[in-house]
């Protein structure tokens, strides 16, 4: 899957795959939160510069985060949304609950 | 003009991909926009992710996926014969789940009224459910 982290200072940017579905969903949710948790990941970012499908288990797979960086007072953010990508954001409320830039 | 596609394959997490993506292949006949093609695939894709995790609760199955084009109409049908839903009005509330463990966001059935402009669930307790989705390719325009 190519999906990689970067970790730097207690911050992490997860450049999300290409297509974010519930198939590739499982395996990012785990990495991820093995990642956030090993190395008090205090502020998550989400790139979606490379990705061109997200369906509603990408909303799951950003909440489901927002919680986990949540219980250690954490800041999660988005960026390089394409227009599809807002898209899906706005229709599911998600632009309200996490920064996007 | 009217045309018919129908594909079957197994209840795999893996498939997801490839059933939007012959749909989306399918309808490229009917000239969609970009847009129009990704909300198709954004909708067969809950339906079809629905399927695989609600009706057949990750254990083996069928899915079967047809698509239908009448006109500029586009029909796609979704059906399992898995567990069926006892309350379909309850599951199409958006943010309702009944699997909140998997992070399911409660969001599949608002995706695809939103980018469809017609559904239907038809759901039998035991025995399956059918989602019927209906969307007018080249309806309009792309505004701004």
């Amino acid at each position: 899957m190519d999906c990689k982290y970067q970790l730097k200072d207690g911050c992490m940017r997860i450049s999300m795959p290409k297509e974010v579905d519930h198939h590739n969903a499982e395996q990012l949710k785990k990495e991820a939160d093995l990642l956030i948790g090993a190395y008090h990941i205090q502020k998550l970012i989400f790139d979606f510069a490379g990705t061109e499908f997200m369906d509603s288990s990408g909303i799951g797979v950003v909440i489901g985060r927002c919680k986990h960086m949540g219980y250690s007072g954490g800041e999660v953010s988005a960026e390089h949304l394409n227009e599809r990508i807002q898209k899906i954001f706005v229709v599911s409320g998600l632009h309200k609950i996490i920064k996007v830039t | 003009m009217s045309n018919r596609m129908q594909v079957e394959f197994d209840a795999k997490s893996v498939n997801e991909g490839f059933a939007r993506v012959a749909v989306a292949a399918f309808l490229t006949q009917l000239n969609p926009t970009l847009d129009e093609i990704a909300d198709v695939k954004t909708a067969v894709s809950e339906a079809v992710t629905n399927a695989i995790i609600h009706g057949y609760e990750d254990r083996e199955g069928q899915v079967y996926l047809s698509c239908e084009i009448s006109g500029d109409t586009a029909t796609i049908i979704v059906e399992d014969k898995g567990v069926g839903m006892r309350d379909v009005k309850q599951a199409l509330q958006p943010f309702y789940t009944t699997k909140p463990d998997l992070e399911r966001s409660g969001m599949g059935f608002a995706f695809m009224e939103a980018f469809m402009d017609d559904m239907e669930v038809e759901s039998v307790l035991g025995s399956g459910t059918k989602v019927t989705m209906k969307k007018k390719i080249g309806a309009k325009e792309d505004v701004d």
